[in-house]
């Protein structure tokens, strides 16, 4: 017997900041350098040493807070955590308790049917990172503190999450949002963005509501892995209510890890421990007054968001909601697209060359699209050119491609390369009559036999366009062969 | 003996080499430090040597800084990179730190000349020196008695001559105690007025570092030193919202129509010999000219409760980094990491440490956060209104600053709590984070120094040096010796 059941899902997201320096010192962030090379006495927890706030983390967050119509507080402080893990030096986590800096926001993510839907945000608030344990040292454990005091911004979700792919959709928005906003680089290799999504399921049986147990998925790092796990929870869950019947208690939340290799989850902790952190303010750090000051100028460098940009791309450009998705992936692609189009350049042209080769090539060098060499405005250029006939399709992907190697603007690549289409209609009308004169059968064919007149008249354009080695504006070269081949 | 100012000015003018003055200090260590025990580790080469480079700069007409040549000893809870920072206790017995805290590169800044580390209790927890897990230290007046603490070694070297000024931190008295028991003056100035930056935290909101001297113009020149803003502690006052003073410049003009109020109540709780002491005092500043103001401070008697809350939920966060993970103590027999911790704890903190952790942990604790940990916050805000309330009708506060003179060395160890409530006249001052000094103001029928304690409000320390410097000029309490 199958039972109706919903997947209920709320997530928890961690994001390292893009700082320079540390939260509450003045080490150097840095990925996959020595082990111990970033550290000072404040992040090592040496004694005597104080932690003094980072203003770009708090400004970076309160940015991201206002990108998710979060609440900012006026008024925000740093409460310690207590817990003892060896890569936590101090044994207590620089924290936000009871008053984070931001509170009751909202997301709205794109849905495969192209609506959206409104997550709410619970909170975020700002914390120090741990440094990693690693086992790789035999009967040893080694500590890199390197990552200790990272900048990490903990966002919650509410329990507003239906899907796999709705929790998917989140992630990869969420991701898009403060790649935008310059706050993250949110590369999931470098374990800048983890996932633990809370989730459970309501099962109807009876015309009755049964909550099944909470399972947490503790340090996901890529959104297949959220997905998954969410997926296989949700299957297992059934499973074990079916077989069970247990339901949801107070404190029976059991925490999970994810085994890619074989796909699952695996529990780790049975009912989570009445864990007590022991939270209070932190008496080295003062609490942070945010003024509508320091709130407005931190407001003004608040950009165009990608789901605001994507819709507008869509209304205003009148683009696909799939084109519109692709050039909003990236800020930098965005903003390029939107720059060049406003330069009267035509909509589709420009998401082509930009879709089809520029991000080819930008992803080929690993620079933003907006850094291959060409500006804006020679874009535009090459487009133009495209627009009125000067070039042709292919011919403007080669000169893309050129322009990226030497930075020359179109024009000069196009004539240097012989690449400037021939819309002359005198002289391609000769070629054309040449090209009749030769082929008898063909133009027999075309005029007059229905079943090969389609391919005869190709093979006709063909023998055309290999006439003017290919610098003949094919759509002149098929206007004047159709008005001839129907005379 | 020379003051530490009148040494600094002789050296200054070539009179006095530093040297000569330094190996004097390490001829007198040698012979008297082994009956008292002030130090913990002394460095005499870097001492000398230091003292050869203050002499060679005068020598060669360089100006130099305030404390130039001057010996000077540091609790032994500020980092030094040139000597163990050992807090007192097996945990850091050998620790040895990666930098120098504020002030010490303050004072060498200001071409001091450090000579050792001094004794406290382990990690400053305690009122008589007693609790340092590697040795005692004794009251230069009567080598049966405790110096006080936790400074206790600081006061005891200023006391015994083996160094011209300390610095020692006051954290609920740690400083105006054992200055009181050791008969020298001892400062604790505003919180935020001297960075805690290295300072090895045991209550944070309520740590600050200051002076322990021969009298209130050595502990003014030293305040001059290490006083001001330090970026690295958050908690440390900007120079806009209280501007630095130069605390020597009016030090002998009296502060005209100076008004003293007085808890009339809190007084009678000394001893007699104290509340003596303290009376004619008072009486010495009223032939000054002075108004005696009595008035009720009615949460006072909460300080020590609230203190024994804040200072230990805020100790056990701060000492949970000792776990012999990354530096200090480890125990040889830990089988995994969580026997690291609880073993190497175990082995290396002793019973006092152990006890304020525990009161902490339980403070801090779900369930008990509000009853202890918040409420605890509330009345502290109380006591802070009592002060202000104080300073809006007297210019200070006076009282003992401690109920009894230097007691016998294990007299209280065996009952905590009576060793905290002797902490009853100083704590207060810690919790409304206000400045106070102790200067000596005579001697019980055991010829045992008594402290007078004059508080003021934040930031006032040019007005509190110079309503000490006015009592101190007409007596004579503070040129008195031990009988070493
Ligand atoms: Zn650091």
């Amino acid at each position: 017997m199958d039972l109706q059941y919903k997947i209920i899902v709320g997530l928890e997201i961690h994001v390292h900041l893009a700082t320079r320096t540390k939260i509450f010192c003045g080490c150097e962030l840095a990925y996959g350098d020595t082990a111990n090379t970033h550290t000072c006495p404040v992040c090592l927890g040496m004694p005597g040493s104080l932690p003094v706030m980072n203003k770009k983390a708090l400004e970076y967050s309160i940015l991201t807070g206002l990108a998710l119509n979060c609440k900012i507080a006026p008024f925000t402080k740093w409460d310690r955590k207590s817990y003892y893990y060896p890569d936590l030096p101090k044994n207590y986590q620089i924290s936000q308790y009871d008053l984070p800096f931001s509170e009751h926001g909202y997301i709205e993510i794109p849905l495969a049917d192209g609506t959206t839907k409104k997550i709410r945000i619970t909170r975020a608030h700002l914390e120090e990172d741990a440094g990693k344990n690693t086992h790789t040292l035999g009967n040893f454990s080694a500590i890199d503190l390197n990552r200790a005091g990272t900048p990490l911004l903990e966002i919650v979700t509410e329990p507003d999450m239906n899907s796999a792919e709705e929790v998917g959709a989140l992630a990869r928005e969420l991701q898009r949002i403060v790649r935008y906003l310059g706050v993250s680089e949110a590369d999931m290799q470098k374990g800048h963005m983890r996932f633990e999504p809370n989730i459970n399921l309501h099962i109807t049986r009876d015309g009755q509501i049964f909550k099944t147990p909470i399972s947490e998925v503790k340090n996901l790092n890529s959104f297949r892995a959220v997905e998954r796990s969410i997926a296989y929870e949700a299957r297992r869950q059934y499973q074990e209510f079916v077989e069970t019947g247990k339901t949801m208690q107070m404190g029976n939340k059991a925490t999970y890890g994810w085994d890619d290799d074989n796909q699952m989850t695996v529990l780790q902790r049975e009912k989570e421990e009445a864990h007590d952190y022991r939270y209070f303010p932190d008496p080295d750090l003062v609490p942070v007054k945010v003024d509508a000051d320091w709130l407005g100028e931190i407001k003004s460098r608040l950009c165009e968001l990608p789901s605001q940009m994507q819709q507008r791309f869509v209304s205003e450009y009148g683009l696909s909601n799939y084109d519109a998705g692709v050039l909003t992936a990236d800020r930098a692609t965005a903003g390029f697209f939107d720059k060049t189009v406003k330069l009267g350049a035509t909509v589709k042209r420009v998401c082509n060359l930009l879709t089809q080769t520029g991000l080819k090539l930008a992803k080929e060098k690993g620079v933003p699209v907006d850094q291959l060499n060409i500006t804006d405005e020679a874009l535009a250029d090459l487009a133009k050119m495209a627009d009125v006939g000067d070039v042709s399709a292919s011919a403007a992907t080669t000169i893309f491609e050129m322009m990226a190697e030497s930075g020359e603007n179109p024009k000069k690549i196009a004539e240097e390369k012989n690449l400037i289409q021939k819309s002359d209609s005198g002289e391609i009308e000769t070629l054309i009559d040449q090209v009749i004169a030769e082929n008898p059968k063909a133009v027999e064919d075309a005029k007059n036999n229905p079943k090969k007149a389609k391919k005869s008249a190709g093979f006709l354009m063909g023998q055309v366009m290999q006439k003017s080695k290919g610098q003949a504006n094919p759509k002149v070269v098929s206007q004047i062969l159709n008005k001839k081949l129907n005379a | 003996m020379d003051t530490a100012k009148q040494l600094r000015d002789k050296i200054a003018a070539g009179e006095v080499q530093s040297v000569d003055a330094v190996q004097a200090v390490f001829d007198r260590i040698e012979k008297i430090e082994p009956n008292i025990g002030a130090y913990l580790s002394l460095c005499k080469e870097q001492a000398l040597e230091k003292a050869k480079q203050v002499d060679a700069k005068i020598a060669s007409g360089e100006s130099v800084g305030a404390l130039a040549g001057v010996p000077v000893g540091v609790k032994d809870n500020m980092c030094t990179d040139f000597v163990a920072t050992t807090c007192g206790s097996k945990m850091l017995e050998k620790f040895n730190a990666p930098y120098n805290a504020h002030v010490v590169e303050k004072l060498r800044a200001a071409d001091a000349v450090i000579v050792g580390k001094c004794n406290l209790d382990e990690f400053a927890m305690g009122s008589s020196t007693e609790n340092s897990a590697l040795k005692q230290t004794v009251n230069p007046w009567d080598t049966t008695r405790v110096p006080g603490g936790s400074s206790g070694g600081s006061a005891a070297a200023v006391a015994a001559g083996l160094c011209s000024v300390s610095l020692g931190s006051d954290t609920g008295g740690s400083i105006r105690q054992p200055a009181s028991f050791c008969g020298v003056v001892g400062l604790k100035p505003t919180y935020g007025r001297v960075s805690r930056y290295g300072l090895v935290a045991y209550g944070s909101s309520l740590d600050q570092i200051g002076p322990l001297a021969r009298n209130v113009t050595d502990a003014a020149l030293t305040l001059n030193v290490i006083a001001g803003h330090d970026e690295r502690d958050s908690t440390s006052i900007s120079e806009a919202d209280a501007p630095l003073k130069d605390y020597l410049t009016d030090l002998e003009s009296p502060i005209e129509g100076l008004k003293i109020a007085v808890v009339p109540a809190l007084n009678d709780a000394a001893d007699a010999a104290v509340r003596a002491a303290t009376q004619a005092a008072l009486e010495i500043y009223q032939s000054l000219g002075a108004e005696i103001i009595e008035i009720e401070m009615p949460h006072f008697d909460y300080a020590i409760s609230t203190y024994y809350v804040i200072a230990t939920a805020e100790a056990s966060g701060n000492l949970a980094r000792y776990d012999g993970v990354h530096y200090g103590h480890r125990s040889p027999d830990a089988e995994n990491y969580v026997e690291v911790y609880s073993k190497s704890r175990s082995e290396a903190f002793g019973t006092e440490v152990k006890r304020r952790i525990m009161l902490g942990t339980y403070a801090l604790s779900s369930g008990y956060y509000d009853a202890y940990y918040l409420k605890a916050l509330k009345v502290r805000n109380l006591i802070r209104q009592d002060f202000t309330n104080a300073f809006k009708q007297a210019d200070c506060l006076m009282l003992p600053v401690s109920p009894t003179t230097a007691f016998k060395i294990g007299e209280k160890t065996d009952d905590p709590l009576q060793m905290y409530l002797a902490d009853v006249y100083t704590i207060a001052v810690n919790l409304a984070g206000v400045p106070g000094i102790s200067v000596p103001c005579g001697f019980d029928e055991k010829n045992l120094p008594i402290g007078l304690q004059i508080v003021s409000e934040p930031f006032s320390e040019d007005k509190l040096l110079r309503i000490a410097r006015m009592y101190e000029k007409e007596t004579d309490w503070h040129t008195k010796k031990p009988p070493l």
